[in-house]
């Protein structure tokens, strides 16, 4: 399968959604996950190769059987999200059942079975809500039919709750599982005739649902990648490559051999360069009987290394080219007026530069895979976001066929885009047929350091020119970091239109005169997406940028950023630009960028966090707003100056507006995970390269947030929105740090333009 | 190799292993216990967080030969139903997202309280600084010792 990027989804996917009861042959293929009863296959459509037809296949199932325990098998990778508990949601509520009798089971990788199941760029809810709510009324619908020819009453008159059927009148009720015999001989509807509930009868959507792994979780039985134990399984630990592309020039493994439990060393052929997205770096495996040898084996190994053309890579110095070539006319992306002409005539123009670090996922479960390869047939357990991806990736490795791989997702310990690349899934593949029996892959923090697949570093130069009325009359925004589909094709030497899709060339503010650039930047080491992707470095410069332009006009920033959306509208941002505008997958008519409702989201949050009021000397607030992943977001960051000269950040503002909210619970813990995630990009995350190393091993030098430095409260207000739900995972992240930028510098009077700063 | 009689949540457990594995080690791959995770294996991260007579350690950072006869507590033997106050209090704040670093963050929180029965939150934040969350549940986990604290 073709790699996909998080933004790049196509859209047919949520288009149709059809119900059936399953063959018998579907039903015998998951089987072992439901026994018996009534069984509801939901399928949504799939894109096929382009042109082609499309496929059906069902993505979800629903089993209801005579003890009235109803099975949902949750098709989406589990990460932290809650969409494992979110998505069965929304069938129970529409069926009416009892959530306390549903039971959850996660689905193996499988295209044929489920469907796309990506779980990346924070489109679950987006894609699946509809699909999902239909499913559930479907079997509603069936269920009100058996009981109401039961008791030879109309159907109007009865309705399902808490897992009965009940009739108005004679108060007569039955539960869904003695309905089961009679719905198994039922035809499915005709989806004319399948009612969705009105918004205001949901029980569970729309409100706080804890979520469905809280207990296992809290006693130490969640299963996550590594705790899946097989017979005879070994483990093995990886020396890779230290540079990007280097390769094994000869390897001396007595010492590891030497090591009580180490078993065999095995070389991994590396990809080389390009690297790709879903391959392994070249290394030396260590086999053990236990985790310690492992690392201890692999501790000992000597090897020598052909370094390869990334040898000498130093990321500082690359860093001062990237911003050193935007002093240039780059390629032009987006081009609206003429810019040149504003900034020669303006009263004032504004220049800044903005610098990012690389960032690394840090999990804080290391990748961790297993495989179990014996009769040319691979079993692999992963905490993997893209089964089918990782799916492929083993059957391509092994040289097997797809179906001859069984896919088994774990939950995941984070995933943040990390969790997609199937490269440790892939090592884990390799390393068992091998050996001819289970292995697990154990990455260790340092490996997971070295080797990621990193938010690439960025440059940027922005100005603004200002005329004679203080009006922003020309924006110029120069951009350029190594993209992400450098990784597998080095002739991109210029972020794609998808990443400039990401909070660049959506600059959503009325000025005359647009023009946005990009410069070539190579990439010398493999360039991922980490949550929020390319908004973290475009929201952080527009964001900080507009806080300098209200200062320079003498306008508050809400109000700057207020009057610049201008009237309540549509935005299109097409005519403007050189490429595509991706729109997270989306048609710009079905989801388009509505002025009025980012406007609704500032104001609600200015009002919310009592902007303008008086703090006393030693508190500030700093505001900034983004757009992603189709939700509307803004943020206002209260930043407290202690007595010992430090800044903590003491509440932490969001408004959001991210349509019908699903488990409102979940899009809280989203914005407060997201801002935690974000204060550690902002004020102590970096990874750098030196001889094309990575410098950083461990937490001791890849400083992520700890509590005493975390926000410490959070006022996540939710826009009441009947819209088309979109994602809430990676939005919060974005405007977090500008917003803090921002009030840092009312604090101390000093601007920010590289992250991270050290507050 | 050598042999190593521990004494797990109130039971002893025959490992043999070589002395310097550390104890996280033995008990995942030599005792198949999963509840303590490894996130680092450097003392940084708290993933990996027992109690050893009632003090939070790291297990990946304590060898096998050096536990002795000392208590150990996993999160499995944290209480027998998964009824402890902090379990409770963590499913009613609904503190987990991904829950890797969680049961690392319980066995410390459970240190925490069993010398200091009433936090402060400066006391809490200094206590739980060695326990990472890449996810961000921190306002939610100083919200359920607290409500812990209560019930204790
Ligand atoms: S694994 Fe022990 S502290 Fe991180
Ligand atoms: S809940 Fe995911 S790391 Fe803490």
């Amino acid at each position: 399968m073709r790699p996909t990027f998080p933004f790049f989804k196509p859209k047919e996917e949520t288009d149709k959604s059809k119900i059936f009861k399953p063959s018998r042959r579907d039903f015998l293929k998951v089987s072992s996950l439901a026994t018996g009863g009534f069984f509801l296959g939901i399928t949504f459509q799939c894109s096929g190769p382009k042109g082609s037809d499309l496929i059906f296949a069902p993505n979800a199932y629903l089993n209801i059987d005579a003890d009235n325990l109803i099975t949902i098998v949750a098709h989406r990778s589990e990460m932290g999200t809650g969409i494992r508990t979110s998505l069965p949601m929304i069938i129970a509520d529409e069926l009416g059942a009892d959530w306390s009798k549903v039971k959850i089971i996660q689905a193996e990788g499988d295209e044929d079975k489920y469907g796309d199941q990506n779980t990346d760029g924070s489109y679950s809810v987006r894609m699946f809500y509809e699909p999902m709510r239909r499913a559930g009324a479907t079997a509603r619908h069936m269920l009100l039919l058996a009981a109401s020819q039961k008791w030879k009453v109309a159907m109007d008159d009865c309705y399902t709750e808490n897992g009965m059927v009940h009739h108005t009148e004679s108060e007569k009720s039955i539960s869904f599982g003695d309905l089961v015999s009679e719905v198994q001989k039922m035809e499915i509807p005709r989806s004319e005739d399948v009612i969705l509930k009105p918004f205001s009868d949901y029980k569970l959507i729309g409100k706080d649902i804890p979520i469905y792994d809280a207990k296992d979780i809290a006693t130490g039985k969640a299963i996550f990648g590594a705790d899946v134990d097989l017979d005879k399984m070994k483990i093995a630990v990886i020396k890779r490559c230290p540079v990007v592309g280097g390769k094994a020039i000869s390897v001396n493994d007595t010492a590891a051999l030497a090591i009580s439990g180490v078993e065999k060393t095995v070389k991994i052929e590396g990809a080389g360069l390009p690297a790709g997205l879903d391959k392994p770096l070249e290394g030396i495996a260590v086999i053990a009987t236990n985790t310690w040898a492992a690392i201890k084996g692999r501790d000992a190994l000597e090897v020598d290394w052909d370094l390869g053309e990334n040898k000498e890579y130093d990321s500082a110095a690359q860093l001062q080219e990237m911003l050193k070539s935007t002093e240039e006319k780059g390629k032009v992306r987006r081009a609206r007026g003429d810019f040149e002409e504003a900034m020669n005539s303006a009263s004032k123009t504004i220049e800044r530069t903005y610098e990012l670090p690389y960032y690394a996922h840090a999990t804080i479960e290391p990748p961790a895979a297993i495989a179990n390869y014996s009769n040319g047939k691979c079993e692999v357990w992963a905490p993997s976001q893209h089964p089918q991806w990782a799916r492929g990736a083993v059957a391509t490795a092994l040289g097997i066929e797809v179906e001859d791989v069984t896919m088994n997702v774990t939950l995941l310990g984070g995933g943040f885009g990390r969790k997609s690349k199937p490269d440790f899934i892939v090592e884990a593949a390799i390393l068992s047929k091998e050996m001819n029996g289970p292995v697990r892959v154990q990455w260790t923090r340092e490996d997971d350091l070295h080797h990621d697949f990193y938010h690439a570093l960025s440059a940027q130069r922005i100005r603004a020119s200002l005329d004679g009325s203080r009006k922003l009359v020309g924006w110029n925004h120069h951009t350029v970091f190594p993209a992400i589909g450098a990784t597998s094709n080095p002739a991109e030497i210029h972020p794609s239109d998808g990443e400039l899709g990401l909070g660049c060339v959506d600059f959503p503010y009325d000025v005359p005169n647009i023009r946005i650039e990009t410069h070539e930047s190579k990439a010398h080491t493999r360039i991922g997406w980490l949550r929020s992707v390319s908004n973290i470095h475009h929201s952080f410069a527009i964001n900080c940028m507009m806080d300098e332009v209200a200062e320079a006009r003498s306008i508050d920033p809400i109000n700057n950023a207020l009057e610049m959306l201008g009237e309540d509208r549509n935005l299109s941002f097409k005519e403007e630009l050189d490429g595509d505008f991706s729109n997270y997958g989306e048609s710009i008519e079905e989801y388009p960028w509505e002025t009025g409702r980012m406007k609704a989201v500032i104001q609600r949050v200015a009002k919310e966090a009592g902007w303008g009021q008086r703090l006393g000397g030693n508190k500030a607030m700093g505001f900034a707003c983004q757009k992603s992943f189709l939700t509307y977001v803004a943020c206002i960051v209260i930043a407290e100056k202690g007595d010992d000269g430090k800044i903590k950040v003491s509440d932490v503002h969001y408004a959001v507006d991210c349509g019908i909210g699903v488990n409102t619970d979940r899009i809280r813990s989203q914005f407060e995970g997201g801002a935690q995630f974000a204060h550690g990009l902002a004020t102590s995350s970096a990874i750098t390269f030196k001889n094309g190393k990575v410098e950083q091993n461990n937490f001791d030098t890849y400083l992520i947030t700890r509590m005493p430095q975390a926000p410490k409260k959070y006022h996540i207000h939710i826009v009441e929105s009947m819209e088309k739900p979109t994602g809430v995972g990676e939005p919060p992240v974005p405007p977090y740090a500008p917003a803090l930028a921002n009030a840092v510098y009312k604090l101390t009077g000093k601007r920010q333009y590289k992250l991270p700063f050290s507050i | 190799m050598e042999k190593f009689t521990l004494k797990i949540n109130g039971e002893s457990k025959e490992v043999t292993a070589e002395d310097d594995m550390p104890l996280l080690w033995a008990l995942r791959d030599m005792l198949g216990m999963k509840g303590t995770k490894f996130g680092c294996g450097q003392a940084l991260c708290g993933a990996c967080t027992v109690l050893v007579d009632g003090e939070a350690m790291r297990s990946c950072s304590l060898p096998v030969s050096a536990v002795g006869d000392q208590e150990v507590v996993t999160i499995e033997g944290l209480s027998e139903n998964g009824d402890h106050a902090l379990q409770k209090a963590w499913v009613e704040h609904i503190v987990p997202q991904c829950g890797y670093c969680q049961t690392g963050q319980i066995m410390n929180a459970a240190a925490l309280l069993n010398r200091n029965p009433n936090p402060s939150d400066e006391e809490i934040e200094s206590s739980m600084a060695g326990n990472l969350c890449r996810c961000g549940t921190y306002n939610r986990i100083k919200d359920a010792i607290k409500t812990a604290s209560q019930n204790i």
